[in-house]
């Protein structure tokens, strides 16, 4: 148990459930664009060198596949060679000579899981105040920074995602300290010695923005402008329109930032709790000329599923979390069945070094509210909350999310239905190579840090 | 799959004011005692003038005791939440309405939870809807190393939580309480060292105001710790933490001492064990979050208890990790089993630690936690396995008094069912 964490607002509860202000704390976290397909040949800064690594021909054979677009195969078959997806079906299709079969008998297939809402990196473990690099929040605008300049790869937390989460994409973005908090990144949940190294070729930058109680109270704190819920919308209104007039002739990161927004080039993923403040921001949206990818925590969503709808926004939340601010106070477990309900799209996300381990299991017990006040919902659409939901409001759909032909092979092997508490990846494939297995210690990665500590290879 | 259940109550039948307790037999279900034993299938449990009278197959149903079919539900004893602040607080961010931590008081051992606590309070309501019936309930170090004097406590709707007051004192160590005591563990001891000399000394008539760092109310209230009258948890993560901790009952022989958080208890279990200690262990610690959880791991619990040591789930306090997600974490430490180099537990032993084993540390085995004669009638109704993310309790009764399920969630839950506003804004639908 963490006393601690309450003294100094550690985690994921820094801005959120403390009220303290510091300026070394985990507040809540709560980042955009370069051109996509970037390359280093490209000019585009920093540019991802991720290559996958190698893999042999697999085919996964008498599992259920959940195929991350609500679609469920039983007893099915799911092939893969070359880092891609080259066949999904039932127990006809066949398999090519060369392939390694894996006997997926009372198993369960899922694409790899993803976490859009992420700050593995930027608040690595230990959580000590010299690893407090996810809020640059000495201004309540910093369009300029960029989450990748202070992601550390050697995070044991990357490994536990992996392990316990068979999560192989996951965004990173800065916290929620500020209106606008910067780049987000996304990157494979593959250990490298770079963050260049963990960059998802060819993904869009996101853009981190946050409403409500996190940047009026740190920047208000202080004297400062925002203060209020009123002045956190001026001080966006204002940045929008400075950004609209840039011309480019002078270089400004700042600008280049928000230009990419109003471009569309850059998504827009934007940390805000209650209803009626997600009104608001969308019609600020509508005025400055940018859309809202996705509010993240979204606990009030389920009030205006309707609204979301028409808008097309993504709701990434908790399956249960509430109370812990005042913001947050209307949070309840059926958040995600009723905008199901309504058709809006739903992603669950983790902000939590423990809670992306678990994923499968937050959008578990989500489902199960829902289905309990009578909404109709497919095991196969749940697992869609957290593939191709998240890959969408992401921009990766085309690349990753689910398991079609022509998609990366990233790929869950799940020693039971994921959807059940009792039930854990076995194999997790990043890009066709095996990145994770249960049954071969040697095929868990361990971080720098932890070499030579208690605990080194230890399951986690 | 789960059947659709017939005995779910609309949470509007039960009057909000405390019922009396109601004798009945539930027959047909799936009954887990809570004590570590495995489910029994088609077994009853009955419940009679509040109390268990028996539980487990073939019992009989006594003649002229209402029956609850409990065909394809399951029954447990309520759960037990250890070490939480259920009842201190409203919203964790509202300093005002949050009771948890006194950190401008002159006192610190003599806090006492009893009369900071909201028997109204929303997350007990959501908590009870979740099957969690008893629990311990903290006061947070915060000016000094010592938190104050916590409560053990049930969820009942009624006005009357208090179980037992001054069940135990808080006492943070290791990294925590050294920030508290003056940046080092060096403080941390020179301060819990002068406050036992002290409470000794005013034990014995002797306390001299003059000399005296500790208020005549702490060092009063830390009497009772001495003696061994009132259970000292001590917060504690790092082995070498770990291992002074248990030391202190050579120094202070009559200290009923219990380790609150142990990440690294796996690594000084056979210690743990021999010393006869118990752990509220943190569910899901496996990261190196702090120089002294370097060896945390998911597998830490399951070690534990191989070892011999009496372990319960507790630190869940607040609603991110939230005392009715217990279940879930039990469940996972039936999941570990099936990986290798893990250690996991068995479905029964899982149970145990956020039913009897909680119980059993906070002074009341045999009496909640279980489901046994002449335990109180705390028992969930559940509409699968209670351990599985996809179940949820039907019905809840404490003291045999079957409890409402309704609170300001499914409230909301209700009013936005639909978003329909065509006749009349949402506020009016209620």
């Amino acid at each position: 148990m963490r006393l601690r964490a309450f003294l100094i607002c550690g985690g994921a509860l820094a801005l959120a459930a403390c009220s303290a202000t510091t300026g070394t704390a985990k507040e809540t976290k709560s980042a955009s664009s370069s051109v996509s397909g970037e390359r280093a040949d490209t000019g585009v800064p920093f540019p991802s060198t991720y290559e996958r690594y190698p893999g042999v021909p697999t085919a996964l054979v008498g599992a259920t596949i959940f195929d991350g677009k609500g679609g469920r195969i039983e007893n099915g078959t799911v092939l893969f060679t070359d880092g891609e997806v080259v066949g999904v079906g039932d127990a006809s299709l066949p398999i090519p000579a060369g392939y390694t079969s894996i006997d997926g008998t009372g198993k369960f297939v899922t694409p790899g899981i993803i976490d859009i809402h992420s700050h593995l990196g930027d608040y690595p473990s230990p959580s000590v105040p010299a690893h407090g690099d996810g809020n640059e929040a000495t201004a309540p605008t910093t369009p300029d920074v960029w989450t990748e300049h202070s992601v550390w790869p050697q995070d044991p937390g990357f490994s536990r995602a992996l392990a316990n989460g068979g999560i192989t994409s996951l965004q990173i973005l800065p916290g929620s300290a500020n209106l606008m908090g910067g780049r987000a990144v996304t990157l494979k949940n593959v250990y490298s010695r770079t963050v260049q190294g963990m960059k998802f070729p060819g993904a869009p930058y996101g853009f981190k923005m946050a409403c409500g109680e996190n940047p009026k109270r740190v920047y208000g704190n202080r004297g400062r402008k925002p203060s209020t819920r009123m002045g956190n919308f001026a001080v966006n209104r204002q940045t929008w329109l400075d950004a609209q007039a840039y011309d480019g002739k002078k270089r400004d990161l700042g600008k280049e930032t928000l230009k990419g927004v109003l471009d569309g080039e850059i998504l827009v993923h934007n940390h805000c709790y209650r209803a009626d403040e997600m009104a608001l921001v969308m019609d600020m949206a509508k005025e400055m000329g940018y859309k809202v990818s996705a509010f993240h925590h979204a606990v009030e969503a389920y009030k205006i599923g309707d609204l979301l709808k028409a808008n097309g926004v993504c709701s990434a939340i908790w399956a249960d979390w509430y109370g812990f601010k005042m913001e947050s106070y209307d949070g309840i477990p059926e958040n995600a069945g009723l905008l199901q309900q309504e058709g809006a799209c739903v992603v669950i996300h983790s902000d939590s070094d423990k809670e992306i381990q678990r994923l499968n299991q937050e959008a578990a017990k989500a489902l199960a509210a829902g289905r309990r006040m009578g909404i109709e919902i497919s095991d196969a659409t749940a697992i869609g909350w957290i593939t191709l939901n998240a890959a969408k409001a992401m921009g990766i759909d085309d690349m990753t999310g689910s398991l079609e032909n022509g998609k990366m092979a990233d790929v869950v092997l799940w020693n039971g239905n994921p959807l059940s508490v009792y039930s854990r990846p076995e194999k997790v494939w990043i890009d066709g190579a095996l990145m994770y297995d249960a049954l071969d210690r040697k095929r868990r990665p361990v971080s720098d840090f932890e070499l030579g500590q208690p605990g080194e290879g230890d399951v986690k | 799959m789960k059947r659709v259940l017939s005995l779910a109550v609309s949470a509007f039948a039960l009057a909000a004011v405390p019922a009396a307790a109601q004798d009945v037999v539930i027959t047909n279900a799936t009954v887990a005692t809570g004590d570590g034993s495995e489910p029994i299938q088609n077994a009853s449990v009955v419940v009679r003038g509040g109390r268990v009278v028996a539980a487990g197959a073939g019992v009989e149903a006594p003649a002229g005791m209402p029956v609850i079919d409990g065909t394809g539900t399951w029954v447990t004893p309520g759960m037990f939440a250890a070490a939480t602040t259920l009842g201190l607080w409203d919203v964790g961010a509202v300093g005002s309405s949050n009771d948890q931590a006194a950190g401008g008081s002159a006192f610190s051992a003599a806090l006492d939870v009893t009369r900071a606590l909201n028997p109204s309070s929303q997350h007990i309501a959501i908590n009870r809807a979740g099957g969690v019936t008893r629990a311990s309930i903290f006061s947070r170090p915060s000016s000094t190393i010592f938190g104050g004097q916590g409560a053990i406590v049930d969820l009942g709707a009624d006005p009357d939580m208090v179980v037992k007051p001054r069940a135990f004192q808080m006492v943070a160590l290791g990294e925590f309480g050294a920030r508290i005591a003056g940046s080092s563990r060096t403080a941390t001891y020179a301060e819990l060292d002068n406050a036992f000399r002290e409470a000794r000394n005013y034990a014995a008539g002797r306390w001299d105001g003059d000399d005296a760092q500790l208020t005549s109310a702490d060092a009063k209230a830390l009497g009772a710790v001495l003696s061994g009258e009132q259970s000292l948890y001590l917060a504690v993560e790092r082995a070498s933490d770990i291992r002074n901790a248990l030391k202190l009952k050579t120094q202070y022989s009559r200290l009923k001492l219990v380790l609150v958080g142990a990440s690294e208890g796996w690594l000084v279990a056979n210690e743990i064990a021999a010393a006869g200690v118990p752990v509220i262990a943190d569910p899901i610690d496996n990261l190196p979050e702090s120089f002294e959880e370097l060896a945390a791991t998911q597998s830490n619990v399951g070690r534990m208890v191989k070892a011999g040591v009496k372990v319960a789930i507790g630190g869940l306090t607040n609603g991110i990790e939230q005392p009715r997600n217990a279940p879930q974490f039990a469940g996972n430490f039936v999941a570990l089993g099936k990986i290798p180099g893990a250690a996991g537990l068995s479905w029964g032993q899982a149970l145990a630690t956020i039913t009897s084993a909680p119980a059993e540390i906070a002074g009341f085995g045999g009496r909640f936690g279980v489901l046994a004669p002449g335990a109180a009638g705390d028992v969930v109704i559940w509409d699968g396995d209670p351990l599985e993310l996809s179940s949820a309790p039907v019905r809840v009764f404490i003291d045999g008094v079957e409890q409402p399920r309704d609170n300001h969630q499914t409230r909301l839950r209700e009013r936005y069912r639909n978003l329909d506003e065509s006749k009349l804004p949402k506020a009016y639908d209620w």
